[in-house]
């Protein structure tokens, strides 16, 4: 007899990864393909207790370029997957995460990011993985990745991550980090019905009409599962509406091109981030993940000693908040930067900031860095 | 607003984490709390030096590490030489007796509370747990918990079968702590 919980409802004290496994099985992931990895692993142990309490699949693969590919499979067949790995397997990944968003496969791939590059520091905090992310797969495309800061928001951003997918009809990433992937807080899981669920598209037209890559308006095209009866084709080569290999400069530009649009012009329906005490603020903080906690005291601190000091927290890295960063840059003195690797996400924030304000960057490697560094920057330009 | 810094340090095996989750989930789950639980993860799971921070507050946590703790919860010698002098002025260093020898390096101010929870438990007749004696002790001589919210979520953190060995390890160290504090 099948154990049915698909839901655990109710409050809970659980680390970011046990809270991601919990997101994923409401957001009716029902497949999970992975190699586990310090530190990820918890959430391999979680969906290899839960996948089979709620009628899912769990299997450990040989490594990560079979995961990933698992994963894709298994969507195409329509059932919601998922794998989790950190940086070396996400390396591994990118490859088949290339072919995941040229075949327009909806699923979802968490990175808990530790220490690189190689094997690294396996048990400490990084955020090196960043533009990786961004640019890992040869090629041109875009990509959706999301920045938890909390075990609850690795519940939420999980599910949404899954939406964005499905809808969005691309393999999406969760770049969290081993701070907040261990860290254990009151997580509360909402009842199912409460909880929204976005699903792919199907075909409104029938098996001989259906063509596996016609787009919608929004430039998204229906899915169907394999199965089902339809035509379906998909492959890693440049290809036409219906799927065929077409090696043409034409077909290239189209396709590419509309990868890349689906997201761009969607943008303002995909980006997300939080403001903090932004009104006013003369010096702002511009962070991701673990470290936009930090980032949140060191600007109460500030406040505290009577400086404008205010808080972007950005919550989909990719696509970047371009507009946003325009717009504070244009006000701001000082756009500060705190990151877990040398400088990554720093050089967006440049580039969008078009030199409008001045744009510091605060590397830090293997921990977060604490409040009162970020806020001795912010002392820094306040007194120049 | 009351915000609270507490550091538990001992040796992997302890069980210092799972003193760590308890804590956090009798504030967050019981008492309507906020908590937030870090660790200092590695090879110290397997018996060296291991650590669980917990922060608990009436508000929302931003800073989820904790620099200086307000109070000290020491269980291997090797743990205290390493944090105690980082104990925030006018803090709280609770030790394990038999383990630990006080050698007076703590910050001026410090309310120190000592108990042999380690032997205590080997009366019960099961070292392992020593963690949870250091529980009820620190339940007792603090007024950050509730002892039913730490009873509570002691029992739902445990092996089914273990609760009655647990509970008496809690008790021990409570009313230890409760002679201690008079």
């Amino acid at each position: 007899m099948k154990i049915k919980l698909p839901v655990l409802t109710g409050e809970h004290f659980m680390n970011g990864d046990f809270a991601c496994a919990e997101g994923a099985i409401a957001a009716g992931c029902r497949f999970f393909a992975g190699y586990p990895i310090t530190p990820a692993t918890e959430i391999s142990e979680a969906l290899s207790r839960r996948m089979p309490q709620v009628g899912g699949i769990f299997i450990q693969m040989e490594d990560e370029l079979a995961s990933m590919n698992a994963i894709l499979g298994a969507s195409c067949a329509g059932v919601k997957s998922m794998t989790a790995t950190s940086g070396p397997g996400f390396s591994l990944m990118m490859e088949n995460f290339g072919l995941g968003i040229m075949m327009e496969i909806p699923c979802v791939l968490v990175n808990i990011q530790r220490g690189g590059p190689s094997t690294g520091l396996p048990t400490m905090v990084g955020q090196q993985d960043m533009m990786q992310a961004r640019w890992g797969s040869h090629g041109d495309y875009e990509v959706i990745a999301l920045t938890p800061s909390s075990p609850q928001e690795m519940f939420d951003y999980t599910i949404k991550a899954f939406n964005l997918s499905e809808k969005y009809r691309l393999p999406v990433l969760i770049m969290s980090d081993e701070i907040v992937g261990h860290m254990t807080e009151k997580v509360v899981i909402p009842k199912k019905g409460d909880i929204h669920i976005v699903n792919r598209k199907k075909p409104k037209r029938g098996p001989d009409k259906y063509l596996m890559y016609r787009p919608e308006k929004d430039l998204v095209p229906c899915m169907a599962n394999a199965g089902e009866g339809y035509k379906v084709i998909a492959t890693g080569l440049t290809h036409d509406e219906k799927g065929y290999p077409d090696m043409s400069a034409e077909a290239e530009e189209k396709l590419i091109t509309r990868l890349c649009d689906k997201i761009r012009k969607n943008k303002d329906d995909i980006i997300e981030f939080e403001v903090s005490e932004l009104d006013d603020a003369e010096i702002i903080v511009a962070a991701y993940g673990s470290p936009a906690r930090s980032a949140l005291r060191a600007i109460r601190l500030a406040r505290k000693e009577g400086i404008k000091a205010g808080l972007i927290r950005i919550i989909t890295v990719w696509p970047f908040p371009e507009e946003k960063i325009l717009e504070l840059a244009t006000k701001a003195r000082a756009i500060i930067v705190p990151e877990i690797n040398k400088g990554q996400i720093v050089r967006e924030v440049e580039r969008c900031s078009k030199s409008r304000c001045e744009i510091i960057s605060l590397p830090k490697l293997a921990r977060i860095h604490t409040p009162y560094e970020i806020l001795n920057v912010i002392k820094e330009v306040n007194n120049t | 607003m009351k915000h609270t810094d507490i550091k538990i340090c001992g040796f992997g095996g302890q069980g210092i984490i799972l003193s760590g989750y308890i804590m956090g989930k009798a504030a967050t789950i019981y008492d309507k709390k906020y908590a937030t639980l870090t660790q200092s993860y590695g090879p110290e799971s397997r018996g060296g030096a291991c650590s669980a921070q917990v922060i608990i507050s009436d508000s929302e946590i931003d800073y989820p590490e904790v620099l200086h703790p307000d109070i000290l919860i020491v269980m291997s010698k090797e743990a205290y030489d390493k944090y105690v002098p980082g104990l925030n002025s006018n803090g709280m260093l609770i030790y394990d007796d038999d383990m630990v020898e006080n050698s007076n390096k703590f910050p001026s101010g410090t309310k120190i509370f000592s108990i042999p929870a380690t032997r205590f438990a080997e009366d019960i007749g099961r070292k392992i747990v020593a963690n949870i004696i250091m529980l009820g002790f620190f339940t007792a001589v603090t007024d950050i918990i509730e002892t039913k919210s730490m009873e509570d979520a002691l029992l739902s953190s445990i092996p089914v079968g273990t609760e009655e060995l647990n509970l008496k390890a809690f008790h021990t160290g409570y009313n230890y702590g409760l002679k201690k504090s008079k």
